[in-house]
């Protein structure tokens, strides 16, 4: 009853005329100089945003990287040192080993040395010593036989036998 | 005890306020006073008038704002005045605004014997106290969002700053939760401008709706039918002239539905155009309109019961109602820019098989 006898629900044709030229400016008007430049502005933002946080992302993963290919540099490097020190230590002890090798060598080498030496200078002195010995067996013999030895030569043959005998018993 | 003890103050209270507006009545029964007509007073302050009713004095003289009248008459062209040139019923170069029966607030062509030319009806576009309303809501919408635009020219692609901060949400609150879901992201920039226009629009209009004075606000504006009707046409040429060739194939020849069905099927779709429309001009009129006729009601209370009594009471249900108004404000307006934005996604939508 109130909505018949009312103009509420009936609309005046004065309002709707306005409605569109008012509405239509507002639109027009904020369409060019408002919405596009707004919108345009809130995306190129958003564009930079993301842009940034894409390559905020990219340099982490790129640091994670350098830092995984850092680890294994180092670890190579430590490997390679281990090595090196693993061949030093090696060839060292080779070297070690080939000098104790050269050394008892060398040793031997002057044992003999002096033993055949000692060797030489022994056949030396038991050829002198035989020869003094034998001199003085004559002398002596001959003092004490005289002239008896001096005659058979069978007596000096047995001498020498003697004296053989002794030698070798040194020996 | 905290409650009795209200109560008593609450009795305390009411019989203190309510003597004086007895003795009131009492001694200016004799005189006949005017009743206060609820309906009436309400219905003149959502409806809309040819002049600002801003209060009227104790002496009965009205305080108001004079609006222009536009004419246009088809035996004498357009006629431009004041609207004070038609107060009290007067006659103005054959004109009258008339004050009550069926034609109650239009202005019609007087004939000579004082009876109105039904024949010659003046069309009038007149800025009434609707039309300066919205034209002011207009006003503050361009400026702000011209400030808006503008703003940018000077921070560039830097974090929102000052107006930024508070307009640009409800920018991307359209864009984002509004266009994209119904629309999609490919199509809805080119609808975003228009969803934009009219979201801000009903949206400054409810709010300046809610202020009760002075007077560029307070105006009925989107609780205005012919206002809501021009805003559902907008979306329905909006639809009809975006909608691409699966939406007509749907509403003049639906896949899947047999060709003996098709008379039925057409007018229905047809049907479906229209009311689409119709429903979001009815919806923003009826709970703008409901809602300023609850808040007026509430006010009116006080002048019923003539008591001061209830004022306290009745303010208090109003700034309540205002709270919830200030959200249908805001909810109205989302509403009917997401329905707009869900047609024109559904009219625009890629066939999918």
């Amino acid at each position: 009853m109130i909505l018949a006898s009312n103009s509420l629900t009936t609309p005046a044709i004065g309002t709707l005329f306005w409605t569109v030229v008012i509405f239509t400016i507002f639109f027009l008007v904020l369409t060019k100089f408002a919405w596009k430049p707004i919108l345009n502005m809130v995306k190129q933002r958003e564009e930079m945003i993301k842009g940034s946080l894409a390559s905020a992302e990219k340099a982490r993963k790129e640091m994670v990287k350098l830092q995984s290919d850092n680890e294994a540099i180092l670890k190579k490097a430590r490997e390679e040192r281990e090595s090196i020190l693993k061949e030093a230590r090696e060839v060292r002890d080779k070297m070690i080993a080939e000098a104790k090798g050269k050394a008892s060598e060398e040793a031997d080498k002057i044992v003999e040395k002096a033993r055949t030496g000692i060797e030489r200078e022994k056949a030396l002195a038991l050829a002198d010593i035989r020869e003094q010995v034998a001199n003085l067996s004559v002398d002596i013999a001959s003092k004490l036989l005289g002239e008896r030895l001096s005659q058979t030569g069978e007596q000096g043959k047995l001498i020498d036998h003697y004296l053989k005998d002794i030698d070798l018993k040194k020996n | 005890m905290k409650r009795i003890h209200f109560t008593g103050l609450l009795f305390i209270f009411l019989t203190v306020f309510s003597f004086p507006a007895q003795s009131q009545e009492t001694h200016s029964g004799g005189e006949a006073e005017e009743e206060f007509d609820a309906s009436s007073f309400i219905l003149e302050h959502i409806a809309d008038s040819h002049e600002w009713h801003i209060m009227t004095k104790k002496n009965e003289e009205h305080v108001s704002l004079q609006l222009p009248v536009i004419l246009y008459s088809k035996g004498s062209g357009l006629h431009v005045f004041s609207s004070k040139k038609l107060a009290h019923g007067h006659e103005y170069n054959g004109f009258r605004l008339e004050q009550e029966g069926d034609l109650e607030g239009r202005i019609v062509k007087v004939k000579s014997d004082g009876t109105v030319d039904m024949d010659n009806m003046p069309l009038d576009f007149s800025i009434t106290k609707t039309v300066l309303g919205m034209m002011a809501a207009a006003l503050i919408g361009l400026w702000l969002f011209l400030a808006l635009a503008r703003s940018y020219k000077k921070t560039g692609i830097s974090p929102p700053k000052g107006i930024q901060g508070f307009l640009e949400p409800i920018v991307l609150f359209v864009r984002d939760d509004i266009a994209i879901p119904n629309i999609g992201e490919k199509k809805a920039g080119k609808f975003m401008p228009y969803l934009l226009s009219v979201f801000i629009f009903i949206l400054i209009n409810n709010l300046m709706g809610l202020v009760p004075f002075p007077p560029p606000f307070g105006a009925n504006v989107t609780g205005n039918i012919a206002i809501t009707l021009v805003l559902a046409l907008f979306t329905f040429f909006m639809i009809q002239l975006n909608g691409n060739k699966t939406y007509w194939k749907h509403i003049f020849a639906a896949p899947g539905v047999p060709v003996w069905l098709l008379p039925i099927m057409i007018p229905v779709e047809l049907i479906g155009m229209i009311s689409k429309p119709f429903a979001l001009m009815v919806r923003l009129f009826a709970n703008i309109t409901a809602g300023h006729i609850i808040v007026l009601s509430l006010v009116s209370l006080i002048f019923i019961f003539k008591s001061l009594a209830v004022a306290p009471v009745s303010i208090l249900f109003v700034i309540f109602m205002d709270c919830l108004e200030l959200l249908v404000a805001f909810l109205q307006a989302y509403v009917f820019t997401l329905l707009s934005a869900l047609f024109i996604g559904m009219a625009v939508v890629e066939e999918h098989h």
